[in-house]
């Protein structure tokens, strides 16, 4: 029976791949098809529902993997949008920079040295940055370093292509300053907590009120004078007040400059040309 | 109903089945082959001789449902069918793991055979694509739909009882 089978089998195979598309066996062959056909349809549609549900369920899997690929796309932009954001920031922190040396608030007998900051504060008990500037830059020991928003800290010591800044907030900083509406002088420190400055050594008899802004004052005495230049902001003065038992007035002033998260800021230096890195 | 009428609707059930349904559910790039396993569940039943005229009819069948060379399919089912058959009827009568060997040897000597022939005729197949990715996803597609099919067929094809196989050998000469 099997070698009939097997016989007949390859005699249809034989005559199908010889034979033309108009062969008696070709012809058989598509209207047996076409007979079974109507059959063939009924019988398609019966399925239908099950192939649209298998197709729906397949539709499920292959929608999983495109909320995968969207979600890995969405991380991309995400990142790309962050970058942008970032850039825009810098941008307009490079800008305020520009408008600040082009202002007249800019100290006339200095110029500047721009520069990203490397290193941020590394803990309360270090407020100092580190700038990829030093002396093959003009940048000099004690030298002033500002943003746009008034006065950074001094530069406190110099490499060749670095420089360590040590902030306002810093413990050990000390900077001569007046109230600008009055002329009250005093210095400026580190106050008691985080980031708070105070103006201290202010007497009594000087009138300084609350929003009065702080410059720094800039003296000179003889072949003395202050590190920095006169007239840089440092900060605005947000609680005076004048006991009887304290020999000077007790001045909590706010700076407009965020310690906690500087960029790019700008180390002044006496007479030469600008550079930025 | 008479076992060669409810072979003929089992084969031919299935053949529409498979031409119309099975053959467009692609998973992982096989399909599942649901022609052959009633024609396994048909041979590890019946024999080899309705194996193979099962494979033959349901194979010839396929091929004008389908338009492809005719005797092609006829001709790799009815050695499928007479295989099982054998099969059935020797090592693995009784065998609770027979349809799943079957399954597995029967599959996988088809995907040989279909290649070798269509090649032998000159139609471009990839190997890598028929032998390797579509074989193994359509033996795990068919060891899938395996239980299913042959439960369906024992509930269609009574199995034979102890008493009613043959008993006898008859000596010639």
């Amino acid at each position: 029976m099997l070698g009939l089978l097997l016989l007949l089998a390859l005699a249809l195979i034989t005559i199908s791949f010889r034979e033309s598309e108009s062969g008696p066996l070709h012809t058989a062959q598509a209207s047996v098809a076409s007979a079974l056909q109507p059959l063939t349809v009924a019988v398609e549609r019966v399925v239908r529902p099950f192939r649209d549900a298998y197709d729906w369920t397949e539709g499920l899997f292959s929608a999983r993997a495109d909320v995968a690929a969207l979600r890995a796309e969405n991380e991309e932009l995400r990142q790309l949008l962050i970058q942008n954001e970032s850039a825009l920031q810098r941008n307009v922190e490079l800008t305020r920079l520009l408008e600040y040396v082009e202002s007249p608030r800019f100290p006339s007998d200095f110029t500047f040295v721009a520069a990203s900051v490397t290193s941020q504060p590394s803990s309360a008990f270090e407020q100092a940055i580190v700038l990829p500037v030093g002396s093959n830059h003009s940048v000099e020991l004690q030298a002033p370093v500002v943003t746009g928003e008034g006065l950074v800290g001094l530069v406190t010591r110099v490499e060749p292509n670095l420089s360590r800044v040590t902030l306002l907030t810093d413990a050990a900083s000390a900077v001569s300053a007046i109230a600008l509406r009055t002329g009250a002088a005093g210095i400026v420190e580190h106050g008691q907590t985080g980031d708070s400055l105070v103006l201290s050594r202010v007497s009594k008899a000087d009138n300084v009120e609350v929003g009065d802004e702080i410059v720094t004052s800039g003296w000179r005495q003889g072949e003395l004078a202050s590190l920095y230049p006169p007239g840089i902001p440092i900060g605005r003065v947000t609680y005076a007040s004048s006991l009887d038992t304290d020999l000077y007035q007790q001045i909590q002033i706010e700076s407009d400059v965020d310690f906690s998260s500087l960029d790019s800021v700008l180390v002044l230096v006496r007479g030469e040309e600008s550079a930025s890195r | 109903m008479s076992d060669v009428a409810a072979i003929g609707f089992l084969v031919f059930v299935a053949t529409l089945l498979q031409a119309t349904l099975f053959a467009s559910l692609d998973v992982l790039g096989g399909t599942p082959d649901v022609l052959l396993l009633v024609l396994i569940g048909v041979a590890l039943l019946r024999g080899s001789v309705q194996g193979a005229v099962a494979g033959f009819g349901g194979g010839l069948l396929l091929d004008v449902l389908t338009l492809d060379t005719l005797g092609m399919t006829a001709l790799v089912l009815a050695l499928a069918g007479y295989g099982a058959g054998r099969y059935g009827e020797t090592t693995g009568r009784a065998r609770a793991h027979a349809p799943v060997l079957s399954v597995v040897v029967v599959t996988v000597a088809v995907a040989l055979l279909g290649f070798f022939l269509h090649f032998l005729i000159g139609e471009e197949v990839s190997a890598r694509r028929a032998l390797v990715e579509s074989l193994l996803a359509g033996l795990g597609l068919n060891l899938l739909f395996g239980g299913p099919v042959f439960a369906l067929c024992r509930a269609v094809l009574r199995p034979f009882q102890p008493g009613e196989r043959v008993t006898e050998v008859r000596l010639l000469g």
